[in-house]
C-alpha cells in the first residue's frame, strides 16, 4: 500500500504546476489547462483521503468537482472561441480593453 | 369666588387686529386698515374700563386660568392671567395711551406706503405688551417681554430701506438680548429653587425668607439677574445705548413703545418682583445706584442734543432712571406713579414733537425751528402742558410723581436726593431749552417756499407727507385726528398727578393707598430697606402706603427746593436760548473738551464699539469664520473629500484590465485564505 503522503506530495506538485502555469502563461488555452490541473491536483488529495479513511464523501466531492470542471470547460471554451473570433489572438495581454 | 372676567380676551383683541391687518391689509383701503386697528385696540381699552368697573367686587389678587401650557413632572406653567392693582394700572396705561397713539398714527402715517404694515405691528405690540402686564407667571411674562422686543425691532426698522433704521433695529434687539439673558438665568434659578414660575407660588415661597442683609445669597442673585433684564428693556446704564438710536422709528412708535409703555416694562417687572427685591437689600442698592446714575447721565447728554427726538429719548432714559431710583429705595408705588405720569407727558411730548416734525415737513433739528408758537398753536399749547409736567412745576402731573420719588430717595440717602434734584434741574433746563428753541424766537429754517424741496427727501424717509402732496409748502398745523389725542394727553398731563397728592400738600395720596395692598402685604418684617437710613425716619417704618407721621414741614421744604430747581432750569433756559441766544455757543467754547465729550454722548457708543463690538466682530471673523468655519468645518469636509479621492486614485490601479494581474490577485487572495486557515489550525 502506497502511503497517503506520496499522494499528497504529488497532489501538491500538480497544484503548484497549475498555479505557476496560471500565473506565467499568456496563452489563454494554457491558462485554462492550468486551472484544470489545479482542480485535478485537489481531486487527487480528495480520493487519497477517501481511501485512507474509508469514507465516500471525498469521492463524492471529486464527482462534484468534475461536473463543475466540465461545465466550466464548456462555458470557458465558448468564451475563448468568441474572444478569438473578435480579437484574433489568444494572448491574454492583448485582451486589454478594460485597461486604464 | 371671583367672577370670570375673561381677561385673556384683552390681549387677544389686538392680536386679532394684527392678524387681520397683517394678512389682508394689503388689499384694504387706508380707511379700513385704520378702522380695524382702532376697533380692536379700542375694544381692548373698553374691556379694560369694564374690568375697572368690576374691580371693586374682586378679591385680589385675581388669577384666571385659561389652559395648561407646559407640564413636566411637578413643574407646570399655565396660560393664566393675573389682576391686581398694579396690573390694573398698567393695563389702563397700555390700552389707554396705546389707543390714543393709534388714533394719532392714523393721521401721522396716512401717506406712508407701509400703512397697513405699521398698524399690524402696532397691534402686535399691544398684544405682547398686554400679555406682559397680565401674565400670572414669569414665563408668560417673558413671552410678552420678548414679544414687545420683537415689535420694537420691527417698528424701529420700519423704514428698513434706510440703513440707519435697519441697524438701529438690530442694535435694539441685540442689546436687549443681553438683558434677556440675565432675565432667563433668573427664571432658571427660580425654577430650580422654588419649582414654579407662578407669581403666587413663588412669592409665597419667598415671603417667609429673611432679608439677605449680610452678603449676597440666592435672592440677591435672582434680583440682580432680573435687574440685568430690566436694564436692557428699560434702557438703563449700561444697556441704554439702544434707545437713542431707536428714534429712527416713526414718531408714534417712539411715543408708544420707547416712552410710554415698553421701556417701562423693566420698572413693572421689578415692582412685580418686589417680594424678591425687598429681601435683597444689596440688589436694591444697585437698582437705586443704576437709576440715579442713569438719570443724571442721560439728562446731561440731553442738554446738548439738537435733534428734537434725541432730546426726548435721553429725557426718557433719565426719567426711567428716576423710576429705578424709586424702586431702588423700595418706593415701588412712587415708581409706578411716575411711570404713569411719564406715560402721559412723555407720550404727549413725542406726539407733539411728531406734530412739529409733521408741520415742518420732516425737519427734526431744533436749530432750524423757532417761532412756531403762533403757527401751530394747538401743538404749542399741548407741548407746553407736557413740558411743564416733565419739568416738575406744580400742579402738573410730573411734579407730584417726581417730588414723591425725591422725598422717598432722601429718606434712603441724601446723595440720591441731591443727584435727583440736580437731575430735576437739568430736566427742566433741557426741556425748556427745547421749548424755547422750537416755539419762540425767530424761525431759523429755510425759506418756506424752498423748504418743501429741500426736505422732500427727509420727509419721504421720515414717513411724513412731503409738503407738496399737501398742496401747500408752508408750516401747517396737524389734522384733527392728530390733535385730539394731543389734547386728551395734555389734560392728563395736567390732572394726572392729582391722584397722588401727598399728605404734606393736603392730599391723601390716593394712588399710593390704592397700590398699597400690592406692596405692603408682603413687605418683610424686619429692616430690609436701604442700608443707609435717612434722618427723617427709619426707612423700615416707611412701608408703602403709610405717610410719615412726622416731617410734613421737612417734606414741604423739600418740595419747595425741587420746585425752585425746576423754575431755575426754566429761567436759565430762557436766559440762554431766548434772551441771549449767542451765550450758549460762548459757554460751549469755553468748556471746550468737556462740551465735546458730552456732545458725543461721553463716547459711550465708541467705547462699546471698541470694547465689545469690535472684538466680537474681529473674533467672529478671525476665530469663528476663518478659524472654526473655514479651518475646522470646511477643512474636515474638504479633507474627507480629498482623502476619498486619493484613496480611490490608489485603489483604481488594482483594476488594471490585465487578465494576468487579476489572476495574480486571485492567487494572492487564495494564498491569504490558506495562510489564515493554517494560522487558525495552529493556534
Amino acid at each position: 500500500m502506497v502511503p497517503v503522503s506520496y499522494y499528497l506530495v504529488l497532489s501538491g506538485f500538480l497544484f503548484a504546476c497549475g498555479v505557476t502555469g496560471f500565473l506565467i502563461k499568456r496563452n489563454i488555452i494554457t491558462i485554462f489547462m492550468s486551472i484544470e490541473l489545479m482542480l485535478n491536483g485537489v481531486n487527487l488529495s480528495f480520493v487519497a483521503f477517501a481511501a485512507q479513511w474509508h469514507q465516500l464523501s471525498g469521492q463524492v466531492f471529486v464527482f462534484f468537482v468534475m461536473v463543475v470542471a466540465a461545465a466550466e470547460a464548456a462555458v470557458g471554451l465558448a468564451i475563448i472561441i468568441a474572444v478569438y473570433r473578435t480579437r484574433e489572438t489568444l494572448n491574454v495581454d492583448q485582451v486589454n480593453l478594460l485597461k486604464l | 369666588m371671583n367672577p370670570d372676567l375673561h381677561l385673556w380676551i384683552i390681549p387677544l383683541l389686538p392680536l386679532a387686529g394684527a392678524a387681520i391687518n397683517g394678512v389682508l391689509g394689503k388689499r384694504f383701503s387706508r380707511a379700513v386698515v385704520s378702522s380695524v386697528a382702532l376697533l380692536f385696540c379700542g375694544a381692548a381699552f373698553a374691556m379694560a374700563l369694564w374690568v375697572v368697573s368690576q374691580f371693586s367686587s374682586l378679591t385680589l389678587p385675581h388669577t384666571e386660568f385659561l389652559a395648561t401650557w407646559i407640564r413636566a413632572g411637578n413643574f407646570q406653567v399655565d396660560f393664566s392671567f393675573y389682576l391686581d392693582q398694579l396690573s390694573l394700572i398698567m393695563l389702563l396705561i397700555v390700552t389707554g395711551v396705546g389707543f390714543l397713539i393709534h388714533i394719532y398714527s392714523v393721521g401721522y402715517m396716512w401717506d406712508d406706503a407701509g400703512f397697513y404694515r405699521f398698524f399690524a405691528y402696532m397691534n402686535l405690540f399691544m398684544f405682547f405688551m398686554l400679555t406682559l402686564v397680565l401674565a400670572a407667571n414669569y414665563l408668560l411674562m417673558f413671552i410678552g417681554w420678548e414679544g414687545v422686543g420683537l415689535a420694537s425691532y420691527l417698528l424701529i426698522g420700519f423704514w428698513f430701506t434706510k440703513d440707519s433704521a435697519a441697524s438701529a433695529g438690530m442694535k435694539a434687539f441685540i442689546v436687549n438680548r443681553i438683558g434677556d439673558f440675565g432675565f432667563l438665568i433668573a427664571l432658571f434659578l427660580i425654577i430650580q429653587h422654588f419649582g414654579s414660575l407662578d407669581f403666587n407660588t413663588v412669592f409665597q415661597s419667598v415671603a417667609p425668607i429673611a432679608p439677605e442683609t449680610a452678603g449676597a445669597g440666592l435672592l440677591t442673585t435672582i434680583a440682580l439677574l432680573l435687574l440685568v433684564g430690566a436694564c436692557g428693556k428699560s434702557a438703563q446704564i449700561p444697556l441704554y445705548v439702544w434707545l437713542p438710536d431707536a428714534m429712527e422709528g416713526p414718531t408714534p412708535v417712539s411715543a408708544l413703545i420707547h416712552a410710554a409703555t415698553m421701556v417701562t416694562a423693566g420698572v413693572y417687572m421689578i415692582s412685580r418682583s418686589h417680594v424678591i427685591f425687598e429681601r435683597a437689600p444689596s440688589a436694591l442698592t444697585v437698582v437705586a445706584i443704576i437709576g440715579t446714575l442713569t438719570a443724571i447721565f442721560a439728562a446731561s447728554i440731553g442738554i446738548v442734543q439738537t435733534d428734537i427726538k434725541k432730546v426726548l429719548a435721553y429725557s426718557t432714559i433719565s426719567q426711567l432712571g428716576y423710576m429705578f431710583l424709586a424702586c431702588g429705595v423700595a418706593a415701588f408705588s412712587a415708581g409706578i406713579f411716575h411711570l404713569m405720569t411719564h406715560a402721559f407727558f412723555k407720550g404727549l411730548l413725542f406726539l407733539a414733537a411728531g406734530s412739529v416734525i409733521h408741520g415742518l415737513g420732516g425737519e427734526q433739528d431744533m436749530r432750524r425751528m423757532g417761532g412756531l408758537r403762533t403757527k401751530i398753536p394747538w401743538t404749542f399749547w399741548t407741548m407746553t402742558a407736557a413740558t411743564f409736567a416733565i419739568a416738575g412745576i406744580p400742579p402738573f402731573a410730573g411734579f407730584f410723581s417726581k417730588d414723591e420719588i425725591l422725598w422717598r430717595a432722601y429718606q434712603a440717602s441724601w446723595i440720591y436726593w441731591l443727584i435727583g434734584l440736580f437731575t430735576a434741574f437739568l430736566t427742566s433746563f433741557y426741556m425748556f431749552r427745547l421749548w424755547f428753541m422750537t416755539f419762540f424766537g425767530e424761525y431759523r429754517g429755510e425759506l418756506e417756499s424752498s423748504h418743501g424741496h429741500e426736505h422732500a427727501d427727509d420727509a419721504s424717509r421720515a414717513g411724513v407727507p412731503a409738503p407738496h402732496e399737501h398742496g401747500h409748502g408752508s408750516i401747517h398745523e396737524s389734522p384733527k385726528v392728530m390733535l385730539v389725542p394731543l389734547v386728551i394727553l395734555a389734560v392728563l398731563s395736567v390732572v394726572g398727578g392729582w391722584v397722588g397728592v401727598p399728605g404734606s400738600l393736603g392730599g391723601n395720596n390716593t394712588f399710593d393707598k390704592f397700590l398699597g395692598p400690592v406692596f405692603r402685604a408682603t413687605a418683610p418684617d424686619v429692616n430690609s430697606n436701604h442700608a443707609s437710613p435717612g434722618e427723617a425716619a427709619p426707612p423700615e417704618k416707611q412701608t408703602e402706603g403709610t405717610e410719615p407721621k412726622t416731617g410734613h414741614g421737612t417734606e414741604l421744604a423739600f418740595t419747595g427746593i425741587s420746585v425752585f430747581a425746576a423754575l431755575f432750569g426754566l429761567y436759565l433756559a430762557w436766559l440762554l436760548y431766548l434772551r441771549r441766544p449767542q451765550l450758549p455757543q460762548q459757554i460751549a467754547r469755553s468748556l471746550g473738551g468737556f462740551y465735546d465729550t458730552v456732545l458725543n454722548k461721553y463716547y459711550v457708543d465708541e467705547f462699546y464699539a471698541t470694547m465689545f463690538v469690535k472684538p466680537l466682530v474681529d473674533g467672529s471673523r478671525a476665530i469663528l469664520w476663518h478659524g472654526i468655519d473655514q479651518g475646522v468645518i470646511d477643512a474636515a469636509v474638504d479633507s474627507s473629500a480629498d482623502g476619498a479621492r486619493d484613496a480611490s486614485d490608489t485603489l483604481r490601479r488594482m483594476q488594471s484590465g490585465n487578465v494576468r494581474s487579476y489572476a495574480g490577485w486571485v492567487t494572492i487572495g487564495a494564498a491569504a485564505v490558506i495562510a489564515y486557515m493554517i494560522w487558525v489550525a495552529l493556534r
